[in-house]
C-alpha cells in the first residue's frame, strides 16, 4: 500500500462516517434512534439489509471459496428469495401492526416475558459472538498480509464503528451502509474488469470460463441427494430457507433494518430487492474467485497463500521441507501450464481425441499441484499445531496486492473495511437496542424517559462493541471464515425460528410449552454439533441444523402443550 | 415511553399498491421474485452443464 492507497482508504471510511453523522444530526428521540426517521426509502432499506448480511468475510473469503471449491457455495443462498417472500408476507405485517422495536417484543406479547427473554438471549449470545468474528475476520487477514499489528487493526476499526453507531443510531447506520455498499460494488466490479484485462492476450472471458469449467470450478448446482455433501440444491434450498428465514425474520440486526421503512410498502420492497439480487451477487463474487483460479494458471501462484505463516517456518528442517515442496510445485505448475496450452490448442483445432487426452493430462498434473498444497499445510501443522493452515481466506488479498495497481489496491482494501463496518454497525445497533428494550426496560426500569432509554441504548451499543473487540482480540478460528459465521448462525437460528413459527401459526401453544421446547431443541442442536466427530452418522451439513432445530422446537412445543393441557387461545391480532 | 404510530397521517395505506411500474398487486411482486429465483437456478444449472 502506498500513500495514494491510504488516502483512498481513510478518505472513504472517515468521509462516509462523518457525512452520515452530519446528515442525521439532531434525530435523537427514541423512535428515531431505534427505528430511524420513518422516511427511509425502500432502496436504502434494501441496500442496508444487503450491507448488514454481506460482511467483510463475504468479500474477503468468498472469492477464496470460488478459487478452491468453485461455485457450489452459491447454493447456500437458494433459500433466501423464498424466505424473504415469507418474511414480507407473514413476519413484517405483524411487526408493523404491533409497532415493536425488536422482534423479541412480539414473543413477549404473544407468549410471556420468559419466552421473550429467551429469544432475546439466544440472539445476544449468537450475534455477540458473531460480531466478534465480523471484526476479527478482516483484521486477521489484512494485518497478516499488510504487516499491520493485529490488535491495532481490530481496535481502530472497532472503535470507529462503535463511535458512529452509538452516536447516530439506526438512521446513521442505514445511511452509512448505503454509501459503503456503493463503494463495495465499485471495488468488486473494478477488480473483475482488471482481472479480465490481466489474462494473457487471446484469452477472453469465454476461454477463461472454459478453462475454469475444465477444472470443475463452475459446478454451481448439484442435485445430488447425498447428505454428507455440504452444498447441494436440496440442502441450500431447504436448509438455506430455514437459515435465511430465521436470519431475515428473527435476527434483530435485520429486523431493525427493514422496520426503518416509512411504511409497510418501503419495508417490503427493500426485502424483495434482496430476493432478486442476493443470488446474482454471491454468484458474481464466487465467479471472481474462479477467474482468479484461471489467472493463476497463467501466472505461477504461491504454493501457500498465507505469506506470514510460511515465513514463520522458513528456517530449519521445516524450511528445507517447504523449499523442496516449492521446487516440486514449480516443476508441476510448468507441466500443468504446458498441458493447458495443449488442451486449448486441441479445442481450437476441433480435435476431440486430443482434447480429451490433454484434459486428462492437465487434471492429473493439477492433482499433483493440489497434493503439494496439502503437503505444505501438513508440514506447517506438524511444525506448529496452532499454525493457520487454511489459506483460502488469503487468496483474494494476495491477488490484489501482487497484481492490482495502486489506487485500486486502496479501493479494494476500502471494500473490506467498508463491508466490515457496515455489517458490524447493523449488529451493534441491534445488540444495543435488544439489551436496552428487552432487558433494561423490562427488568431494570419500566418507567424511564425516552432520553434515558436513548442513553442506555448508546451505552449498550458501546458495551457490545467492546465485547466484540475483546472477543476479536482473543479469537483463533480454524474454519474458513465465511463458513465459521454460517455454522455459528445455524446452531442458534433454527430454534429461534421455531419460537416465531409457533407464535405465528400454532395458536393453542402457550409460553411455558414453547419455552421448555426451545431449551430442549437448543440442547439437541448442541449435542448434534459436539458429537459429530464421535458419531460419524451425525457428521452432516451444518445447514440441516436450521431445519432440525426449528422442527424440534415446533414438535416439542406441540407435545408439551398436549401434556400440559389447553390454554386460552392467542389473540388473533398477534398471530398470522 | 412514547410510542408513535407506525404510519404518519400522510403515509400511503399499509396494504396499498406496491408502487413500481407494472406491479399492481403484491401477489405480482412476489410472483416476480419467485420467477427470478426459478430463472436464476435454471440459468445456473445450464451454466453448470455448459462448463462441466
Amino acid at each position: 500500500m502506498n500513500t495514494l492507497d491510504y488516502i483512498v482508504l481513510l478518505g472513504s471510511l472517515l468521509g462516509i462516517a462523518a457525512f452520515s453523522l452530519w446528515r442525521t444530526r439532531g434525530h435523537h428521540d427514541l423512535n428515531a434512534y431505534l427505528k430511524g426517521s420513518g422516511r427511509t426509502h425502500w432502496l436504502t432499506i434494501g441496500l442496508s439489509v444487503m450491507a448488514t448480511q454481506a460482511s467483510a468475510i463475504t468479500f474477503l473469503s468468498t472469492p477464496g471459496q470460488g478459487f478452491q471449491d468453485g461455485l457450489g457455495f452459491v447454493q447456500n443462498y437458494f433459500g433466501a428469495p423464498l424466505a424473504l417472500i415469507f418474511v414480507a408476507v407473514v413476519f413484517l405485517p405483524i411487526y408493523r401492526r404491533l409497532n415493536v422495536y425488536t422482534a423479541y417484543e412480539y414473543l413477549g406479547r404473544r407468549f410471556d416475558q420468559k419466552t421473550r427473554l429467551l429469544g432475546a438471549a439466544l440472539f445476544l449470545v449468537q450475534r455477540g459472538l458473531g460480531a466478534g468474528i465480523t471484526i476479527y475476520a478482516p483484521a486477521i487477514v489484512l494485518s497478516t498480509v499488510m504487516g499491520w499489528r493485529l490488535d491495532v487493526t481490530i481496535i481502530a476499526s472497532g472503535l470507529l464503528v462503535v463511535v458512529y453507531t452509538a452516536t447516530g443510531g439506526c438512521e446513521a447506520v442505514n445511511l452509512t451502509q448505503k454509501y459503503q455498499i456503493g463503494v463495495i460494488f465499485a471495488g468488486m466490479l473494478t477488480a473483475f474488469f482488471v482481472l479480465l484485462a490481466k489474462l494473457p492476450a487471446g484469452v477472453g472471458l469465454g476461454d477463461a470460463l472454459t478453462l475454469a469449467g475444465g477444472f470443475h470450478k463452475l459446478t454451481a448446482v448439484d442435485f445430488s441427494l447425498s447428505p454428507d455433501r455440504r452444498y447441494t440444491f436440496w440442502s441450500g434450498t431447504l436448509g438455506g430457507f430455514f437459515l435465511a428465514l430465521s436470519y431475515f425474520g428473527t435476527d434483530q440486526s435485520q429486523v431493525q433494518r427493514y422496520l426503518a421503512g416509512g411504511s409497510l410498502r418501503e419495508s417490503r420492497l427493500g426485502l424483495m430487492f434482496n430476493g432478486v439480487f442476493k443470488i446474482p451477487m454471491q454468484f458474481f463474487i464466487l465467479l471472481l474467485g474462479a477467474l482468479i483460479f484461471v489467472f493463476y494458471q497463467f501466472e505461477r501462484p504461491p504454493v501457500f497463500f498465507n505469506p506470514a505463516e510460511r515465513q514463520a517456518h522458513a528456517t530449519g528442517e521445516t524450511g528445507a521441507k517447504l523449499r523442496a515442496i516449492d521446487s516440486a510445485f514449480a516443476t508441476a505448475w510448468g507441466q500443468k501450464r504446458a498441458g493447458i496450452d495443449a488442451w486449448l490448442a486441441a479445442r481450437q483445432r476441433g480435435d476431440p481425441a486430443a482434447t480429451a487426452a490433454a484434459r486428462a493430462e492437465m487434471l492429473a498434473v493439477h492433482e499433483r499441484t493440489e497434493a503439494l498444497r496439502v503437503e505444505t499445510r501438513n508440514v506447517l501443522a506438524a511444525a506448529d499445531p496452532h499454525a493457520k493452515t487454511n489459506d483460502t481466506d488469503y487468496v483474494f488479498i494476495t491477488f490484489i496486492l501482487d497484481h492490482l495497481p495502486h489506487g485500486v489496491i486502496g479501493l479494494l482494501v476500502t471494500v473490506f473495511f467498508a463491508a466490515a463496518l457496515s455489517s458490524k454497525a447493523g449488529e451493534l445497533n441491534a445488540l444495543g437496542s435488544t439489551t436496552a428494550v428487552d432487558f433494561y426496560r423490562h427488568i431494570v426500569r419500566r418507567d424511564a424517559s425516552d432520553a434515558r432509554y436513548v442513553a442506555v441504548s448508546k451505552w449498550c451499543t458501546v458495551f457490545w462493541g467492546l465485547v466484540a473487540i475483546g472477543f476479536a482480540l482473543f479469537a483463533n478460528l480454524a474454519e474458513n471464515l465465511i463458513q465459521a459465521v454460517n455454522i455459528l448462525g445455524s446452531i442458534f437460528y433454527g430454534v429461534v425460528l421455531g419460537l416465531f413459527l409457533v407464535a405465528f401459526f400454532l395458536k393453542k401453544v402457550g409460553g411455558t410449552a414453547v419455552f421448555w421446547a426451545a431449551l430442549a431443541a437448543q440442547a439437541l442442536i448442541f449435542a448434534l454439533y459436539f458429537l459429530r466427530h464421535v458419531l460419524p452418522v451425525l457428521d452432516f451439513s451444518y445447514l440441516w441444523y436450521n431445519f432440525i432445530g426449528c422442527a424440534a422446537c415446533v414438535g416439542l412445543s406441540l407435545l408439551l402443550q398436549f401434556v400440559l393441557g389447553s390454554r386460552s387461545p392467542a389473540r388473533a391480532a398477534d398471530t398470522a | 415511553m412514547s410510542r408513535p404510530s407506525a404510519e404518519s397521517p400522510t403515509a400511503p395505506p399499509e396494504n396499498g399498491e406496491p408502487g413500481p411500474p407494472a406491479f399492481r398487486t403484491w401477489r405480482g411482486v412476489y410472483g416476480f421474485v419467485l420467477g427470478c429465483f426459478v430463472l436464476q437456478v435454471a440459468l445456473l444449472a445450464v451454466f453448470t452443464w455448459m462448463y462441466s
